[in-house]
């Protein structure tokens, strides 16, 4: 970073602090951070979708589809959230492959099982082994995605379907009375209104994928728990930066970030809720509307 | 071999008896089965012990988090932000680096009749340092659910238990504890379960599994490794999970029957197991 970081032996104090943290290394380690974000970005609108379908699917007529909706919301229930972060990647990984071979490699006779291999013709490897490092990376950042998307979706799941169950009855049936279709009244009355009762589990749920987020470790990623035992393990002299171990200190630095971002979103999720009890039928939009009265 | 052969050799492999050796290939189903079976001993005793001591320490924050005096009010809200806002994986990291560096010291404690030298580097171990941790994250998310039932307990029982001239510890023992459990117990319950869910994460943090002695996940893990086959371990520490969550239910419905028998039927709170609060 600085011209005089080119020998780190002859630097001390401060100086030698300053150049340490701004080694190639750590600029990977503060990137990781945004991994982490775009983690949380990019997978609550997903999980959102997921538990949308899901709770759309629990409260179907069709017998089958419902049964399915409600087994999805509730297998989180009964199973550990970190099983399934265990089982996704790995599970999906193959399912892709198995499909890939069925339609690439047709005339393939061997079987796919081989005692403890998974074996599949070189053209269904996923990503193929010539592609470059970064398709791998990506690939595998897409399998935790979805494996966070599945996880959080059946929470999702589980309050959006509470929250549409919380829509007062009276509010359908006055759309029934001014004769709209079930499709219409979904649309038009139910999803609107369930935002406000599904809010504080969403908030909770906010919460809980934030403290998920350490788990992508778990997956192969290169996070920032990845990191914080990479950097922070103890440095020989044959590193340009001895030291001891200091993951102690990585892993405090680690605690005030999620510390901070739980309690950042604490915040914005109070006023959120704020702005969306405006104008409802609730105990808090009551209140609101006779504080400005 | 037998399936019997299989139960007698690795039923208690995860706590050190039996056959040393994991089997190594021709996994059987049964394998699995007593295998990831006899890891979920480790859970259960992660999850038993942590609730055990959490319950006291929590009810301890609750308190302390509704006391008149600013300093233990704002340690136990410390406390309860500090366990609650940040991961327990990262708990898990953390604690664990920090016994690491606990200076190696045996301390004695005379107990009367004998002696036991307890020894720092036991901190280091899953059986006593996890246990730590889930402790006081639980102790953290329980005392939260407490306080808030200590500001629901209803005043009339307060009067009343004034008018009758109970104070102090008295007062707190057979009026507002029953009353705070019994408003809690739903809360708890599923505070329960998804503890018993965090023990499963012990042996993928910074605690190694010590001889490959380790819990469900640790097992099921480990054939999915060697078979590179998810589809049956998985399930199978699936179903072994699903059977405890049905038992904490059972017995926490039990406990909740028990502390609402005074209260007409209308009026008794019922259990609904709720999500979430992972961690």
């Amino acid at each position: 970073m600085f011209a005089s970081c080119a020998d780190p032996g002859s630097l001390d104090g401060a100086m030698w602090l300053a150049c340490y943290l701004t080694s190639g290394k750590h600029m990977a380690f503060y990137a990781s951070f945004g991994t982490v974000l775009v983690l949380l970005l990019v997978t609550a609108p997903v999980a959102l979708a997921c538990g949308f379908a899901g709770a759309v699917a629990a409260r179907s007529d069709i017998l089958p589809l419902r049964w399915f909706g409600r087994a999805y919301i509730a297998m989180v229930r009964g199973i550990p959230d970190i099983a399934f972060f265990l089982f996704v990647p790995i599970a999906l990984d193959q399912g892709i492959e198995w499909l890939r071979h069925q339609v690439k490699c047709p005339d393939w006779d061997l079987p796919v099982r081989q005692g403890s291999d998974f074996v599949v013709c070189p053209a269904a490897k996923m990503p193929l082994s010539s592609a470059p490092q970064w398709v791998h990376e990506g690939y595998g950042f897409a399998l935790a995605v979805l494996a966070f998307a599945v996880v959080f979706g059946a929470f999702a799941a589980n309050v959006l379907f509470g929250a549409m169950r919380a829509v007062p009855r009276a509010q359908i049936e006055t759309g029934e009375a001014y004769g709209m279709s079930g499709r219409q009244v979904f649309w038009r009355i139910l999803v609107p209104q369930m935002w406000v009762f599904a809010l504080p589990g969403l908030s909770n749920l906010w919460q809980i994928l934030i403290k998920a987020t350490p788990l992508l470790f778990l997956l192969g990623v290169e996070d920032i728990v990845y990191w914080a035992r990479e950097l922070g393990g103890s440095k020989t002299s044959a590193f340009s930066y001895p030291h001891p171990d200091w993951r102690l200190y990585y892993f405090l630095a680690l605690l005030v970030f999620y510390l901070l971002l739980t309690h950042v979103s604490e915040m914005v999720f109070s006023r959120l809720t704020r702005r969306l009890s405006h104008g409802q039928a609730t105990l808090a939009g009551d209140a609101l509307r006779k504080a400005q009265a | 071999m037998s399936c019997a052969q299989t139960f007698h050799d690795y039923a208690l492999r995860s706590i050190g008896l039996g056959e040393r050796l994991l089997p190594r290939t021709d996994f059987t189903l049964c394998d699995q089965f007593v295998l990831i079976g006899s890891g979920m001993l480790w859970n259960l005793y992660f999850g038993i012990a942590a609730l055990a001591m959490g319950f006291f320490l929590a009810t301890a924050v609750a308190l302390g988090r509704s006391s008149q005096s600013w300093p233990v009010r704002k340690a136990s809200e410390w406390f309860i932000f500090l366990f609650r806002g940040s991961p327990l994986f990262i708990q898990f990291f953390l604690a664990y680096q920090a016994f690491v560096l606990l200076p190696r010291v045996g301390v004695d404690i005379p107990l009367g009749v004998a002696t036991i030298s307890v020894q720092t580097s036991w901190l280091t171990k899953a059986w006593l340092g996890a246990v730590i941790v889930l402790f006081l994250n639980t102790a953290a998310y329980s005392g939260e659910i407490f306080y808030g039932a200590l500001r629901a307990v209803p005043r009339g029982e307060l009067e009343a238990a004034d008018a009758y001239g109970l104070a102090g510890w008295q007062k707190f023992r057979r009026i507002t504890w029953p009353t705070l459990l019994r408003l809690a117990w739903p809360a708890y319950t599923n505070e329960a379960i998804f503890l018993f869910h965090a023990t499963a994460l012990v042996f993928f943090t910074g605690f190694p599994a010590w001889r490959q002695e380790g819990d469900a996940l640790y097992y099921a893990n480990y054939f999915a490794d060697k078979t590179f086959n998810p589809f049956i371990p998985y399930p199978i520490f699936a179903f072994y999970f699903i059977l405890l969550t049905l038992t904490v239910i059972t017995v926490f419905g039990r406990i909740n029957r028990r502390l609402n028998r005074h209260l007409a039927p209308s009026e008794r709170s019922r259990l609904k197991i709720r999500l979430p609060l992972v961690r």
